[in-house]
């Protein structure tokens, strides 16, 4: 038994007081709710777990479990986690959230950082990302491009990410064209080739020529490239080999600057519990290539619309907005405050539908 | 809310090609029970077969050889269940368990280099003639060949089931294996060819599913295929038309229900979602309750040769 | 030619040699497919079997962790072993797991917040009530119209998961959740939380609850006239026809005893280790129960070590995945083949293979 694991032995005695070590490589682990090969989420988390590696070099380590469980596993994979030394984890799925807090107790000298989640502590740090700033890109291009007026939208589960994203591409299909409708089709699943695939075949036999999703897999690319004259966006990651069409553009997360940033903080010393919801600005969401499938003006103003959002100049959710049954929400001007977005549970004004509860 | 907007040429036309790989899968286990033996590994079959083919469509740039892979590769997995029920006697409910298992975890580690690669996917023939017929054509002759084949494959276990003399010879031995053994049959062996044909159906609806319906290859891409599968088996109790009854509804709850949202309806899609499976304990009860048990007598019994 | 040759009695020798048989054999092939993977399959293997229970880091919490894991698997596995003993197939353990996590969990979030040391029990109860309920359908199916119960007991898995899927997004749904799925969070609930009896050891009411049915499992099967009396149906169902077995009670007992422990584990599992109900916190317990029943030949004692085998396999994957990145799907390969190799050297247990030409016999 060598010196380090003998400390090891004894912290965990005192009550899995922690594994504060003199340590030369800062251990940075992350715990997947799906398979590094999903093609979408947890893609793009392992994704940015690669650029750590590369952008540190010898000066970090990382280590990763993937699949894990929402609930009693995931707190298990956690602990061992941090048993072995880890500084930081990321823990990457909003099911995560009791049992980070939980871990997190167990282990004050070790930093966790739970993405999508609400609860905090002092070394629990949340972080998020404003897709719907890439939504209404989206939703601007969508409503320029469709000839039917009628685009289809494949969600996953009614939480308020999933809501504010629709309610975001709404608006903005809406001032490009105010004669489109939206379709929204809850495919209750995060992840289901299948599934997607009969959900965007759905939408496109009844006359959708613009598919969004808010679900991982490319099925609904293969769907509406078969279909033909359909487009679509990239979700999670870029789907560029669905590029030039039916893909035009896409929602990338992009999680590395945010992960680098955090991993420097620990090594710094200077890491401390806050909350991050960043948007284009910060690169934490990625607008993928808007391919030559969309006419010039139409690109002009997209990107114009994108440089808005990012410094700052232009909120997606800026007045006059109504609710969905007429009441105001936002007037002429007024910006949405980030408590009401974090818990949108309502459509704004014009989207048909009932959000199923 | 507008039902208008459902076509249902369109709607029977995308529910034929959702149902084909449970269609394929559930032919083949009701083959597989027929014999008397119960495999629930049909889910770790069919994505064994999903994988495979994808691999060897994308290498060979030939579908075609992709679904022959397949139903290859599946079969021979399906061998291993085989082997140790039928020759080492082991419980048929575990190993089938058991299949799942190595064929989930198999299938993944094959699969790493072709996540986020595209493949060529099977054509739609359009039949002449057939496929100009207003609404029909669409709505039936416009398929790829696999949806064609699937149907074929049940006209061809219904009839050599019901008129040849193998059929009888499978029946008999799912029916009662100690009886078919003595009047001289080689019970084990018929019932390896069942698994190993029941395997390759299995992974011809893997393959479909990466191949044709999705297409990709994605880890754990079934995502419950095989269990519904082994429902539909039950639902048609035993027989192979009713096969065909029963893929169409289970994938067509699906379907339908994705539409209905599409067309503005507000459902509650969980009670959808297990309908199905209500109904096919509605139909068991009422095969039993009619005195006919349906399903095989042997099923999921051990065979040991005493004599 | 290899021919089996029925033994009169199992082998008690080969009941103890084949799974360390099994084992051996798991860590063989399994080690080849760790080296074709390009890891070092020894160390892969010592990780796996040996660094839970002894690894100075990890090994005090991972000991523990191991009865967390296993408690489960046991309290259904013995439910089921009962029926599988009387030739009775429940394999919808998973569903009635759900519906006894739904049934004890509704009954603890309807008190909510009131904090009495009478809710626990009653959601216990509730959770037993629920499994059993469930299992009371095929079982009366059985008895009524003859219904098999292998298949209806499947079928109800999927109902109870879309059930499950319905009510954490509805009716237990978090008030507090900002719409999220899922309910409240129990092991926040004092008076609902099936917290562990002594911290740090791993052991809350599930894991006794387990050993309790290991126990009386065991008295039942070698002591109870009502035991024999499976066993009996089990073994030879016309010899207890003509000893006055009455069959449909039979299986009443046995699918409403495995629903019930079933629905019992399900309570355990949401309101400690898991927490909540969520729409998939049933991570597929009553389906790998089965395989522990049969791991540990249907025996108590048996399913006691198998169920502790199988936590094992699991929680040292998961330290395989830490500390070497091996695949996630690489550990259920692994699973997967420890399953059959111990299924396959279990024909020598009750046949004596015999070399030689067929009449030799």
């Amino acid at each position: 038994m060598n010196r380090r694991t003998l400390i090891a032995g004894a912290a965990l005695a005192l009550g899995l007081a922690g594994t504060a070590m003199a340590q030369d490589k800062t251990k940075v682990g992350f715990i997947f709710v799906g398979p590094v090969g999903d093609g979408g989420w947890t893609y793009e988390h392992n994704q940015a777990r690669l650029a750590l590696e590369e952008h540190f070099g010898d000066k970090v380590e990382t280590v990763f479990q993937e699949s894990v469980p929402e609930g009693a596993d995931s707190e298990r994979a956690m602990t061992q986690m941090a048993l072995s030394g880890a500084d930081l984890i990321f823990t990457t799925s909003f099911g995560y959230m009791d049992p980070t807090i939980n871990v997190a107790k167990k282990f004050p000298d070790v930093k966790f950082e739970h993405a999508t989640g609400y609860k905090r502590a002092d070394n629990v740090s949340t972080y998020s990302a404003r897709f719907y700033e890439g939504r209404a890109i989206q939703g601007h291009i969508a409503g320029k491009m469709t000839e039917t007026n009628k685009i289809g939208y494949i969600a996953s589960f009614p939480i308020p990410e999933v809501i504010r994203g629709i309610n975001s591409a709404y608006i903005h299909a809406r001032k490009a064209n105010p004669d489109v409708e939206f379709s929204v089709v809850w495919a209750y699943t995060w992840f289901d080739p299948a599934k997607e695939a009969d959900a965007a075949n759905a939408l496109i036999e009844q006359g959708a020529d613009v598919i969004l999703q808010h679900t991982d897999s490319t099925a609904p690319q293969a769907a509406a490239e078969k279909a033909g004259n359909v487009i679509t966006f990239g979700q999670a990651s870029d789907m560029i080999e669905y590029a030039p069409r039916p893909r035009v553009s896409s929602i990338i997360d992009n999680w590395a600057p945010y992960y680098i940033a955090r991993v420097q903080a620990v090594m710094d010393g200077t890491w401390e519990s806050k909350d991050t919801w960043d948007g284009i600005g910060p690169g934490m969401v990625g607008i993928g290539e808007i391919t030559d499938a969309v006419p010039a003006e139409v690109k002009a103003e997209a990107l114009a619309l994108k440089d808005a959002i990012a410094n700052g100049e232009y909120h997606p959710f800026t007045g006059p907005i109504n609710k969905q049954d007429g009441t105001p929400w936002l007037a002429e001007g007024e910006i949405a405050d980030d408590g009401t977005l974090a818990g949108m549970d309502f459509y704004v004004e014009g989207l048909t539908g009932e959000i199923p509860n | 809310m507008d039902l208008g907007a459902i076509n249902p040429v369109l709607l029977v036309a995308s529910l034929m090609v959702s149902a084909t790989p449970i269609l394929l899968a559930a032919i083949g286990e009701l083959v597989v029970e027929k014999s008397g033996v119960l495999n629930l590994g049909v889910e770790g079959m069919m994505i064994t077969g999903a994988v495979v083919g994808f691999a060897i469509a994308v290498n060979t740039g030939s579908p075609l050889l992709g679904f022959g892979a397949a139903a290859l590769a599946s079969a021979v997995l399906s061998l291993s269940f085989g082997v140790l029920t039928q020759y080492l006697l082991s419980n048929q409910v575990a190993t089938g368990l058991g299949l799942t298992l190595v064929g989930l975890g198999l299938s993944s580690l094959i699969g790493k280099p072709y996540e986020g690669v595209k493949s060529t996917t099977l054509p739609d023939l359009h039949i002449p003639l057939l496929a100009d017929i207003p609404v029909l054509g669409p709505m039936l002759f416009q398929h790829d060949l696999m949806v064609y084949l699937s149907i074929a494959l049940v006209a061809a276990v219904w009839a050599v089931l019901k008129f040849t003399r193998f059929g009888l010879i499978l029946r008999a031995v799912g029916e009662s294996h100690d009886a078919a053994h003595a009047l001289g049959y080689k019970v084990v062996r018929i019932r390896l060819m069942a698994i190993a044909f029941g395997g390759a159906c299995s992974g011809l609806g893997g393959a479909y599913l990466s191949l044709v319906r999705v297409p990709q290859w994605t880890e754990g891409m079934t995502a419950g295929a095989g269990w519904i599968a082994l429902a539909i088996v039950v639902f048609a109790s035993w027989k192979p038309w009713r096969v065909l009854i029963g893929a169409y509804l289970f994938g067509g709850v699906t379907v339908l229900q994705l539409n209905l949202q599409a067309a503005g309806t507000r459902l509650p899609v969980e009670y959808l979602s297990m309908s199905p499976y209500l109904i096919t304990i509605l139909v068991l009860v009422i095969i039993s309750a009619r005195g006919y048990h349906g399903a095989p007598a042997s099923l999921g019994r051990s065979f040991y040769a005493s004599s | 030619m290899i021919r089996l040759v029925k033994r009169p009695q199992p082998s008690r020798f080969w009941t103890a040699v084949t799974p360390i048989l099994a084992v051996l054999l798991t860590m063989v092939v399994g080690g080849i497919m760790f080296a074709l993977l390009g890891k070092p399959p020894l160390e892969a293997i010592r990780i796996i079997f040996w660094d839970p229970l002894f690894h100075p880091q990890f090994a005090a919490y991972s000991r523990p962790q191991l009865l967390v894991k296993a408690g489960p698997l046991i309290l259904i596995a013995i439910g089921l072993s009962i029926g599988f003993r009387a030739g009775i197939w429940n394999i919808g353990a998973e569903g009635q797991y759900i519906m006894g996590a739904i049934t004890g969990a509704g009954v603890g979030l309807a008190f909510y917040p009131m904090e009495s040391f009478i809710i626990f029990p009653l959601m216990v109860i509730a959770g037993a009530l629920g499994g059993w309920a469930w299992g009371m359908i095929p079982a009366l199916l059985k008895v009524k119209f003859g219904t098999n119960e292998i298949l209806v007991s499947l079928m109800l898995v999927y109902v109870a998961e879309a059930w499950l899927a319905s009510v954490s997004s509805g009716l237990l749904k978090n008030p507090e959740g900002r719409g999220f799925p899922g309910s409240r969070n129990l092991q926040q609930y004092d008076s609902a939380a099936n917290a562990e009896i002594i911290a740090g050891t791993g052991m809350h009411w599930g894991v006794v609850a387990a050993l309790i049915a290991v126990i009386f499992a065991y008295v039942l099967l070698t002591r109870h006239i009502r035991g024999f009396h499976i066993r009996l149906t089990g073994e030879a169902p016309r010899a207890a026809r003509f000893a006055g077995v009455k069959p449909a009670r039979v299986v009443l007992f046995c699918l409403g005893l495995s629903g019930a422990l079933a629905g019992m584990a399900g309570l355990f599992e949401v309101a400690g280790p898991a927490g909540q109900i969520t729409i998939d916190f049933n991570s597929g317990y009553g389906f790998t129960a089965i395989i522990v029943a049969f791991l540990g030949r249907l025996h108590p004692v048996g399913i006691l070590l198998a169920g502790l085998l199988m936590a094992l396999t699991y929680i040292g994957g998961e330290l395989a995945q830490l500390m070497l990145s091996l695949p996630g799907a690489s550990i259920q390969l692994f699973q997967g083949m420890l399953l059959f190799f111990l299924l396959a050297t279990d024909v020598f247990t009750n046949f004596r293979v015999q070399l030689g030409r067929k009449g030799a016999a």
